[in-house]
């Protein structure tokens, strides 16, 4: 990325959370607040939450590959996406609703403002969803998405990502993020990814593991998501994995 | 040595969320049915970006306690009723002029510490293009005095707290609480860092 603009307003821990005004990101020019954000402390309403009810899911949903309808299975690379959920102390959170979100293995969402002439792929809804085990370990089949163009800058593509969205205990430690694949070779020019502080970024990308790989059936990733914020009682400098 | 380095960071939800994340079930404007203990109010407002549009891709997000107080979750372990009909979560997108509801009811008070009670108010979450991280904000009833005393409130500068209140409308014998939220402006929302550097000394 060449130089940006990176606005000083910050939720959070600015070496964690991108800025809100990001200007290589352009959207970001009208919708960042300028003003400073304003320090609140912790009360019942921030430390409760409605992840612990949020529980309507069926298996069928963490299967992207055959869950639009159909009955037919979508076109890609199969591959398994999983890894654990866990708080800012390293302990996992179990059943907790994780949401996802993603492109084709072309590269086109089913959404009607996604117009670039990519195939759609009648068998592919590109949603999903399902809720971390006892041990805060969540797993999605699915097919490998593909880069997609937007209008940011002269020709710009999105590294191929995978959209979450997660509550966690609490009002305060709500995410909404993107998983991206290891060596995407467009990183270096997505100010997406790149609003993120380097290392944070790094936090980012899912790796491939051979480990859980299912013999001729799927490639397996792994990545592993930590939610902070309202409960985030800073935790001793350590592993997390 | 302390450090908040392991947390995952966040992305914009982007322009595509809306089959996911409102999908059947999962697009609950309605928080109410013909069951639920509390006072109907309509909550009603649009989503404004620093040119004054509506920002027609916005997810929002509330939660709020039930009419007694009482948050459904496990960390409010107080003896006032739970509403078995009432979740306190909301969650709906703005349409293509920025606009958004909910049907819910007013939310009793709350506690901040000991022998303190918070005003009424209900918890928003603005999710977007555009927005890299999520936005923290509340409704607060402009016509409760209890705001009056509210902590929180106590901590936004008095020429910003407005940004917060909702102005009442009853609107053919129902009640509507109308309140924009502007991204950036002179008049922009009040917008919180949750758990911030605050000094008790404040309160
Ligand atoms: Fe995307």
């Amino acid at each position: 990325m060449s130089s940006t603009t990176i606005g000083a307003i910050v939720r959070g821990d600015a070496a964690v959370f991108p800025p809100y005004l990001y200007e290589a990101y352009r959207s970001t020019i009208k919708r960042a607040p300028g003003l400073p954000l304003v320090d609140v402390p912790l009360t019942l309403s921030e430390l409760t939450g409605p992840g612990p009810l949020l529980s309507a899911v069926t298996p069928e949903d963490a299967d992207l590959t055959r869950n639009a309808g159909t009955g037919g299975e979508a076109i890609g690379q199969r591959i398994i996406v999983t890894g654990r959920l866990l708080d800012a102390a390293g302990q996992p959170i179990p059943h907790a609703l994780v949401e996802v979100w993603q492109a084709n293995a072309a590269g086109r969402y089913v959404h009607k403002r996604d117009q670039w002439p990519g195939p759609l792929d009648p068998n592919f809804l590109g949603i999903g969803r399902c809720k971390t085990d006892t041990d805060g370990v969540y797993r999605f089949m699915t097919v490998r998405p593909g880069a997609y163009p937007w209008k940011n800058h002269p020709n710009a593509w999105r590294p191929a990502h995978i959209h979450f969205s997660l509550f966690g205990p609490a009002w305060g430690t709500r995410l909404i993020t993107q998983m991206y694949f290891q060596d995407d070779p467009l990183f270096f020019q997505d100010p997406i990814f790149a609003s993120v502080p380097p290392e944070a970024g790094k936090r980012l990308i899912a790796h491939y593991d051979h480990d859980l790989t299912e013999a001729e059936w799927a490639l397996g990733w792994r990545w592993d998501i930590v939610l902070g914020g309202a409960t985030a009682t800073p935790f001793e400098h350590g592993e997390v994995r | 040595m302390f450090t908040s380095s392991y947390l995952s960071a966040s992305q914009t939800v982007g322009p595509f969320f809306h089959d996911a994340l409102l999908r059947e079930g999962a697009h609950t404007p309605i928080l109410i049915n013909a069951e639920t203990v509390g006072e109907r109010l309509r909550i009603e407002g649009r989503v404004l970006d620093g040119a004054g549009q509506g920002v027609e891709d916005a997810l929002v997000e509330i939660w709020q306690a039930n009419s007694a107080g009482r948050y459904n979750h496990p960390l409010d372990g107080r003896d006032l009723p739970l509403d078995p009909t009432f979740s306190g979560f909301g969650r709906t997108a703005t349409d293509p002029k920025g606009c958004f509801w909910f049907e819910t009811i007013r939310p009793g008070p709350v506690p901040f510490a000991e022998s303190v009670l918070q005003a009424p108010h209900i918890c928003v979450a603005i999710f977007g293009r555009g927005l890299l991280n999520h936005l923290y904000t509340r409704i607060y009833f402009a016509d409760d005095p209890a705001i009056e005393r509210d902590p929180i409130l106590r901590h936004v500068p008095s020429d910003r707290r407005h940004t917060l209140l909702a102005s009442r409308h009853d609107v053919a014998g129902r009640t509507v609480y109308q309140l924009d939220l502007l991204l950036q402006g002179a008049a922009e929302t009040v917008f919180f860092n949750l758990g911030g550097d605050v000094s008790p000394s404040n309160l």
